[in-house]
């Protein structure tokens, strides 16, 4: 089964959140690997404290849309986006390159876990470090509740000094969430983070998602469209480097207006 | 003869000779490995055999004898941890640099090539050259054969060995981990020593170990810088003897007793070097597992 490429003109079907609510703005994003161009003038709206998520075939830009909202890529040389994605107030692509106060703005989980060779504790208090002092009363504090909030506290509270790398795969990936936000980012970014997890551990990193967006907006990237519809408020759909359809998800996978997303979420290609 | 039968007889005869240019194959790698092996095992024997025939307790508590009398090894010991060390410290400081240079931050340019390909012709270089270059550097200069000398000369050698050790080992780190670590806001240079360094670390630790078994066995270096010492030394600006000059020295010699020393050292270099590459290789497993 083929599907049709969207067309060079085709425009993107969008229901957006109001401009009031958008945490980051993408407005006519363009990308490059090298020569090559992965993304094509992409529209996303974040919107404030919600799931956005991207999901598309392998290949479709998602990943790539995702890794320039904190210019992760900038450790490439040779990589570059061209276009405007508005972070309070400004277009992120016009700041330095590997700037770390929008790092600390923007934190960001992989697909697969990445602690650090490190203890537990000092896998969190590594990032809290890079960016201010704090005694260790104050961090044991920070730690305990960013452990808590990604839902690891009661596993792990016994063995704050053990190494990072002994926990479960679910395990490592929630540390690593709880990593991200003990730094109290505005936006956590997630990259496919439960395609290495078995459905338990995924579930569990699912409600810790939701009950993360109270405080913190998140993007997150998934080749499972369930998981999507499950957590998200907004998904945005892709193909070939380019945005089709964006809508609250409610309505996405109800009634998908084009015929590839149709396709796609009625698993014809993809 | 039908159609089945011819195919069945060309198969035969084509099967056979198969076969048979597997079997002349198959035996003559054999024959080269049992080759290989029958030397390397001649080798040991005949050097565990007189090794311990020379081994006693004077070998580690007595300096070198003047012909005829009792001694040791001590001051060649000694020399040789003098050296070592000291040569070792150097290369790990620039070799550790160098390959995370090229790990991380010269990778794709040409520099990073051209570096590259230097230390790989580095690596080979016959080690009397370098000897001969240290002599140019630091003996002719200062009048005087040194332990400095000689440690310069061994570090030289051990850099490259050091530098591809360390590239490689933080080649093998998870490009993730990296993109982790700056995603919290850690700049590059601090993302290499806390994290990827720190993930690497028995395997820089087998880098190291290798590098000291590569330089531990070398005596051409050695000729023209250390040049050797009867006594026990460790003054860095003096002469200073070392396992593989004086059992040159001593190997070459008339004297039954030299002699002897002569395998006793042969065989400590053999056992140290061995020991570093079983912990090496220990270590680098170790690493691999996690």
């Amino acid at each position: 089964m083929s599907f049709d490429p969207p067309a060079a003109g085709q425009k993107t079907v969008m229901i957006a959140p109001p401009v009031d609510d958008r945490v980051i703005d993408v407005h006519n994003l363009d990308f490059f690997y090298g020569k090559a161009q992965a993304l094509f003038a992409v529209d996303l709206p974040v919107a404030r404290h919600a799931v956005t998520a991207l999901i598309g075939p392998s290949g479709c830009g998602k990943s790539t849309l995702l890794r320039t909202l904190n210019r992760i890529y900038d450790l490439y040389p040779g990589q570059t986006a061209r276009g405007d994605i508005r972070f309070d107030g400004e277009n992120i692509l016009d700041l330095a390159r590997n700037s770390e106060n929008l790092r600390a703005r923007i934190g960001m989980v992989f697909q697969r876990p990445t602690p650090f060779p490190m203890s537990i504790y000092d896998n969190i208090a590594f990032g809290v470090r890079l960016h201010r002092r704090v005694g260790r009363a104050d961090m044991d504090g920070i730690v305990e509740r960013a452990l808590t909030r990604a839902a690891l506290w009661d596993e792990v509270k016994d063995k704050l000094g053990a190494s990072g790398l002994g926990l479960s795969g679910g395990q490592q990936q929630r540390l690593c969430v709880a990593r991200g936000i003990a730094i109290n980012p505005d936006v956590l970014l997630l990259d496919e983070p439960a395609s290495a997890l078995d459905p338990l551990s995924t579930a569990k990193l699912e409600s810790t998602l939701l009950e993360l967006k109270d405080s913190i907006t998140i993007v997150i990237v998934t080749h499972n469209l369930q998981q999507a519809a499950r957590i998200s408020d907004y998904t945005g759909f892709m193909l070939s480097g380019r945005m089709v359809e964006f809508r609250p998800s409610s309505e996405a996978f109800v009634a998908p207006e084009t015929r590839q997303m149709q396709d796609y979420i009625t698993g014809r290609f993809g | 003869m039908t159609r089945a039968e011819q195919i069945a007889r060309q198969g035969r005869w084509l099967h056979a000779r198969r076969k048979l240019a597997n079997a002349v194959f198959l035996a003559g790698t054999a024959l080269a490995t049992a080759i290989a092996l029958t030397a390397l095992a001649l080798i040991m024997q005949t050097l565990v055999v007189n090794g311990l025939a020379g081994m006693d307790l004077a070998v580690f508590t007595m300096s070198q004898p003047v012909q005829g009398m009792a001694g040791g090894l001590l001051n060649a010991i000694i020399g040789s941890l003098v050296m070592c060390a000291i040569g070792m410290v150097i290369a790990l400081v620039i070799g550790i640099l160098a390959g995370t240079w090229l790990a991380e931050y010269g990778d794709g340019t040409r520099l990073a090539t051209v570096v590259r390909f230097l230390n790989d012709i580095l690596i080979s270089a016959p080690s009397i050259l370098i000897g001969l270059f240290v002599y140019e550097l630091l003996v002719a200069p200062f009048h005087g054969f040194s332990a400095l000398a000689g440690a310069v000369a061994l570090a030289i050698l051990a850099v490259p060995v050091a530098t591809r050790a360390t590239e490689d080992i933080l080649r093998l780190q998870p490009y993730a981990l990296r993109e982790a670590g700056m995603a919290l806001g850690a700049d590059r240079g601090l993302v290499i020593r806390a994290i990827i360094w720190r993930a690497s670390r028995s395997g820089l630790m087998t880098g190291a170990l290798l590098s000291f078994a590569r330089i531990s066995g070398e005596t051409a270096p050695l000729i023209f810088t250390s040049l050797g010492n009867q006594f026990v030394s460790t003054r860095l600006t003096q002469p200073i003897a070392a396992l593989p000059t004086t059992i040159f020295q001593f190997g070459m010699s008339g004297d039954d007793n030299w002699r002897r020393l002569a395998w006793a050292g042969a065989l400590l270099i053999a056992l140290a070097v061995l020991a570093t590459n079983v912990l090496g290789r220990a270590l680098m497993r170790r690493s691999n597992a996690k």
